[in-house]
């Protein structure tokens, strides 16, 4: 996609200069020594990869954090933000990850929100809405005032949140990995705006770690990792590859996969017939879900965030009751039976959120590697726990899959994200499932956990087990699958077998484009 | 990092080391409660002009001066500690019993109904179906909240208390009516018979076997919380209910069974007063042990050990108090007033940590300038 | 229609809605100041206790002043400080709300028996004075809704007036909106400069206040007497209501008045002496909460953020 653009003289002052910025967490430095620049007019992209001082830089350029030390100068002028109020009135203003915003209000009453220019005590809301469709108009932002919240799309939300932004006077947008919920084409629409905003003189701080998206969209590159400026590139100056070494200190190797195509001859191991989901909302999460998974096979699921994922994984664990709609594991229909009983059949499942869904942080890493099998023999006997052998359990999971901890008794809250999950895996892996739900398995670690996870992965492949891999990096999905298919809005929209299609027609399915 | 080696971890659940979860850093922070608790109380009881040492001593010399005040302090300790025990199950499934004090009259007046019911038994087959009875009773109580939670998702805190209420005022009307002693005016059933009363442990002292009927219950307790699945599950679902779901735990049966069982130990707790001091049902059979039941599994820890070890404590407390109001003339109410202070800086424990965070941050701040 | 006309009239029944709106008023008053803080996301399970106290001060200050509205002033102070209280605790120390909650409560209960002994001693129960009834011309004379409404106790006024302030703050005020912000979202409310904290601890306070008058009604207007543990779990059947009325002031008064005619009709048909045993008829109140809270409340309608701590500045990337 081709971008004609004003190209900004970076011979001007910058409006905004980040000199030697320190942020730490007790003994831990998030931000170390960071110096930027960014131009009036430019679209300066901040990569990196998770947990490499991204957020956090930006939560002190919006108030929401403070510098161990350091100075930010707008303007040359040299400011002290430290409340959103403050970042506010300098002109800054950020898009986060994940919205702020209120479901159960409207536009208008969100945009409000604390802001006294709206109105005090009473806002005007007949005011705000004008103004809003003002901004929408000169930015081509489509948004309706006086909807609620709850009810506008993924796309439209962000929408409303760039036009919060601006609203409160932001010359200065940052940008958290937007593209993260949208689709190859919402994306593209995101970046028309963009390119806008630049054109009109506003600045565009835009956070990735998405190589390909800062490549297109962006005039100058700072990469950030373990808290460092690693470097700052002028976009046309540079390529992937070099951004991806700057990113992650290495190459980004091939996983060499090998790929079965699929044994489609066989029966399946499982079966998922015309699945549908309606929530407590009334809204129809999945609409129509047939799949089938063999033995030794990873199936994918690629689609943006919210098309019924969560919902189908947490069919298939026995979380949710299916509205219609059958599944079988090994001939058995196990539609209705409990995790329980599901994990008796030989069904493990990864929870896309391991805090809360897969493990108690307030308890040991020994009680948590039992936490399924601890009804069953010979880890219970007449109700009572058999400690030797829940010890040798434990101690062996630890051992295999090289947990770092202390010792078992360690609170598994204080383990890092990448052994947490490491514990999730041993736990489920361990008893060799015949069938795995791995959601999101890689979700916030770092690329040596990431690795270590799909090899996991792979390995029980290789034994022989079903794997349902669901995954937003589509990367990922493209990668491990033996075959992938297509989830938006709760249907499968294709599925086809590995290195059969380009991956520009999986984003059109994704996007709910039908071929 | 060195693996663990099969030596050094050994199972987490040694008894010993289930005493040891009740000597654990936050001893300090419950200890450093009860001294602020008198504290205050001490102020209060200087409000009326008299000497809180003096006030101090008669309440001690009144809870543990002497073998029969001694005797008075388990004899209130006893139903403290089997409602705190049914108390602390429910909190560690993360169910809020509020109810005991409901369950406790249930209990009593079930088991009150069978013993007079049954007089003919004799003791040994009679004391054993009104414990029962009154588990089952207290039960089924608690039950009523619990399945209303489970299949209608309504809190089970409001209707505990809610429950609390209707059973004071269900066991009004049974013991001045149906189960009132006949010939009496007074709101009471008739007295139990003989065989049905507990029996005095220490002689010249009204002690009962209800103590001993403690004791057991907190070892069971223990023994249940930390060795057995059922336990596990308890502890997992109050911890986290959704991880505890998704590996299969049936967390509804958990809640619900954690709550009955919660009941039938307040229903046990009645039965102990009824058979125990009163030899009877009567209509104010508890003055409140249900509620002071919650303070003391806090103060115990949710650990049925130390939940005895407070009960002991409130037990003295409440025996002293009366003491103390004849001796030096100040309304036991401040005794009330100390217990639930005590609670209050419980649950104020993060304050001291706050502060000691705060004065690290500024010792900080003072280091770079 | 006529004789249903003169049915409603009629003075034991019309007397018997006046009742319901008088019995209804302290756990409506309670419950309005639920409101605030559960839209903003912390639980006030304190309510009984801070009733309870307001009960006592109300009274006790109104005894020694003769002044009705003295004396409310004094509950809602005394309120205010419990709310402060319990605020600290569940905001700033983060325990365990419920627990927090119901610990306050059972202070109140000893505090207040001890303060009672302590005012008063332990010889005749002091009466308070009777405040009387303002009958509000012109509307007092519509049948039915007339007496029910129009000719009560002013505290009852001052009940309907905050009905509509707090209607109108929470429902179109800026504050409303930050207070509904903080409630669903405290993330989002503090990137938008709402300061998330002070925002709880206010409407913790205003709760307070609300159930200590609420408290100072029970015995100043519907009683004039304070009697040991006199709220008898109204604390906990306003946490009832205000599922049941949906957190909105004109819901809460819907759902008050039906609470309140359990309890008119309640104390009525003691006196009718039906056949019915009188601690029945006390159970009614009690059984319709429970009925109530498990068969007509949707769980869906909570604030999302409510009952969560709140720790500010967030965590890091």
């Amino acid at each position: 996609m081709e971008f004609t653009e004003k190209k900004p003289s970076f011979d001007d002052q910058p409006i905004l200069q980040v000199k030697d910025i320190v942020v730490t967490y007790g003994s831990f430095v998030a931000n170390d020594h960071i110096n930027l620049d960014i131009h009036p007019g430019e679209i300066h992209a901040l990569l990196g990869e998770n947990g490499a001082g991204k957020t956090t830089l930006m939560k002190v350029l919006v108030g929401l954090l403070q510098p161990k030390s350091g100075k930010i100068f707008l303007e040359n002028q040299e400011v002290t933000i430290n409340s959103a109020i403050t970042a506010q009135s300098v002109g800054i203003g950020m898009v986060h990850q994940h919205f702020m915003l209120i479901p159960t209000l409207t536009v208008a009453q969100n945009v409000c929100i604390g802001l006294r220019s709206a109105g005090y005590p009473f806002p005007d809301l007949r005011k705000v809405s004008n103004r809003i469709r003002e901004l929408s108009e000169r930015y081509n932002l489509q948004v309706d005032p006086n909807v609620k919240v709850s009810q506008l799309s993924v796309g439209a939300q962000q929408r409303v949140e760039i036009i919060k932004v601006l609203y409160r006077g932001a010359r200065i947008l940052i940008l958290d990995e937007p593209t993260a919920v949208l689709t190859p084409q919402e994306t593209d629409g995101l970046f028309e705006v963009i390119q806008n905003l630049a054109q009109q003189n506003n600045s565009i701080i835009f956070i990735s770690h998405k190589l390909n998206e800062v490549m297109t969209i962006s005039h100058r590159i700072t990469v950030l990792r373990q808290g460092k400026v690693v470097a700052t590139r002028n976009t046309p100056e540079t390529d992937v590859r070099e951004l991806a070494r700057l990113m992650v200190g290495h190459d980004l190797g091939n996983l060499n996969v090998r790929h079965n195509v699929a044994k489609t001859t066989t029966p399946p191991l499982v079966r998922i017939e015309n699945l549908r989901f309606v929530d407590e909302r009334k809204l129809e999460s999945l609409r129509r879900i047939d799949l089938d998974i063999h033995e030794g096979e990873i199936h994918g699921i690629a689609g943006v965030d919210g098309n019924g994922q969560e919902e189908l994984a947490r069919i298939l664990a026995g979380l949710f009751t299916p509205t219609a709609g059958k599944v079988w594991l090994a001939g058995q229909d196990i539609t209705h039976a409990s995790p329980a009983r599901r994990i008796s059949a030989g069904m493990a499942y990864i929870p896309g959120d391991r805090q809360r869904t897969g493990l108690v942080l307030d308890m040991s890493v020994i009680e948590n590697s039992i936490l399924e099998l601890n009804t069953h023999n010979p880890y219970s006997k007449n109700g009572f726990m058999n400690f030797n052998e829940i010890n040798n359990l434990a101690t062996n999971l630890v051992q295999s899959y090289d947990i770092r901890c202390r010792d078992l008794q360690q609170n598994v809250g204080t383990l890092s994200g990448g052994n947490q999950q490491k514990l999730v895996l041993a736990r489920q892996l361990f008893r060799n499932p015949r069938f795995i739900i791995a959601m999101q398995p890689t979700r916030g670690l770092d690329v040596g956990a990431t690795e270590y996870v799909h090899s996991m992965l792979i390995e029980q492949q290789k034994m022989g087990s079903a794997i349902l891999l669901i995954s937003t990096e589509l990367d990922e999905v493209l990668e491990l699958s033996d075959r992938i298919s297509v989830i938006y809005g709760g249907q499968i929209m294709g599925t086809f077998h590995h290195g059969q299609t380009k991956k520009e027609t999986i984003g059109l399915l994704m996007a709910g484009k039908t071929l | 990092m060195t693996q663990p080696s099969p030596e050094t971890s050994r199972p987490s659940v040694s008894f010993g080391q289930i005493l040891q979860r009740v000597f654990n850093p936050d001893l300090a922070s419950t200890l450093g409660s009860i001294v602020l608790a008198m504290i205050v109380g001490a102020g209060l009881i200087a409000l009326r002009g008299v000497n809180p040492l003096l006030a101090y001593q008669a309440l001690f010399d009144g809870a543990f001066g002497n073998l029969n005040s001694i005797a008075e302090s388990l004899i209130v300790a006893t139903p403290l500690a089997l409602a705190g025990i049914g108390v602390t199950i429910a909190f560690r499934a993360g169910v809020f019993n509020v109810g005991a004090e409901g369950q406790l009259y249930i209990g009593a007046i079930a088991s009150t109904y069978v013993g007079l019911k049954f007089a003919n038994l004799p003791g040994y087959l009679l004391i054993p179906l009104m414990m029962l009875t009154a588990m089952l009773a207290g039960g089924l109580w608690a039950g009523i909240a619990g399945l209303l939670k489970v299949w209608m998702g309504a809190s089970e805190m409001i209707n505990t208390i809610m429950l609390n209420y209707i059973a004071t005022f269900l066991v009004s009307y049974l013991v001045h009516g149906p189960l009132q002693e006949p010939g009496s005016p007074l709101g009471q059933t008739a007295m139990l018979p003989a065989q049905a009363w507990l029996v005095h442990i220490l002689p010249r002292t009204r002690l009962h076997a209800g103590l001993i009927i403690a004791v057991i219950v907190s070892i069971i307790a223990a023994v249940v919380l930390w060795r057995t699945t059922w336990g596990f599950h308890i502890r997992v679902v109050g911890k986290n209910p959704i991880a505890a779901q998704a590996a299969g735990i049936k967390v509804n049966w958990i809640l619900l069974s954690a709550l009955m069982a919660s009941g039938a130990l307040a229903g046990l707790a009645g039965f102990g007063e009824a058979a125990g001091p009163q030899h009877r049902m009567i209509e104010y059979i508890s003055p409140g042990y249900g509620y002071t039941a919650i303070v003391v599994a806090l103060l115990g820890q949710l650990n049925p050990l130390g939940v005895l070890a407070a009960a002991i404590l409130f037990g003295g407390l409440e025996v002293g108090a009366t003491t103390m109001e004849s001796a030096v003339g100040v309304p036991s109410a401040v005794v009330t007033v100390i217990q639930y202070l005590i609670v209050l800086f419980l649950i104020g424990r993060g304050a001291f940590d706050l502060i000691r965070q705060k004065l690290h941050r500024e010792k900080k701040l003072e280091q770079r300038t | 229609m006529n004789d249903i006309l003169s049915f409603l009239t009629s003075p034991v029944v019309s007397g018997f809605f006046s009742a319901s709106m008088r019995l209804a008023a302290p756990i409506l008053l309670a419950a309005l100041g639920g409101i605030y803080n559960e839209r903003a996301g912390v639980l006030n399970i304190g309510m009984e206790g801070m009733m309870l106290m307001g009960s006592l001060i109300g009274f006790t200050i109104g005894h020694i002043t003769g002044s009705l509205w003295l004396g409310v002033l004094a509950a809602a102070l005394t309120g205010v400080l419990l709310g402060l209280i319990l605020g600290f605790f569940t905001i700033t120390l983060d325990a365990n709300q419920v627990v927090a909650g119901i610990s306050i409560n059972l202070l109140c209960v000893g505090l207040a028996s001890f303060l009672y002994r302590l005012f008063y001693g332990l010889g005749l129960q002091p009466r308070g004075s009777d405040y009387g009834i303002w009958n509000i011309p012109g509307l007092s004379q519509i049948p039915v809704i007339g007496p029910m409404f129009f000719q009560q106790s002013p505290l009852v006024y001052l009940t309907y007036l905050i009905i509509a302030v707090s209607f109108i703050v929470v429902f179109r005020s800026s504050w409303g909106l930050a207070i509904i912000a903080t409630g669903e979202n405290p993330a989002a409310a503090e990137t938008l400069g709402v300061n998330v904290v002070r925002t709880r601890y206010i409407s913790m306070v205003i709760s307070g206040a609300l159930c200590g008058i609420g408290g100072a009604f029970l015995s100043l207007v519907a009683t004039s007497v304070f009697l040991d543990n006199m709220t008898a779990g109204r604390g906990y059947i306003a946490l009832a209501i205000l599922l049941l009325g949906r957190r909105n002031p004109l819901g809460l008064l819907a759902a008050a008045l039906m609470f309140g005619a359990a309890d008119a009709l309640q104390l009525r048909t003691q006196l009718l002496n039906i056949g019915i045993p009188f601690q029945f008829m006390l159970m009614l109140p009690y059984l319709l909460t429970i009925v109530v809270l498990s068969f007509f409340v949707r769980r869906t309608d909570n604030p999302a953020a409510l009952g969560v701590h709140f720790k500010q500045g967030g965590g890091e990337s």
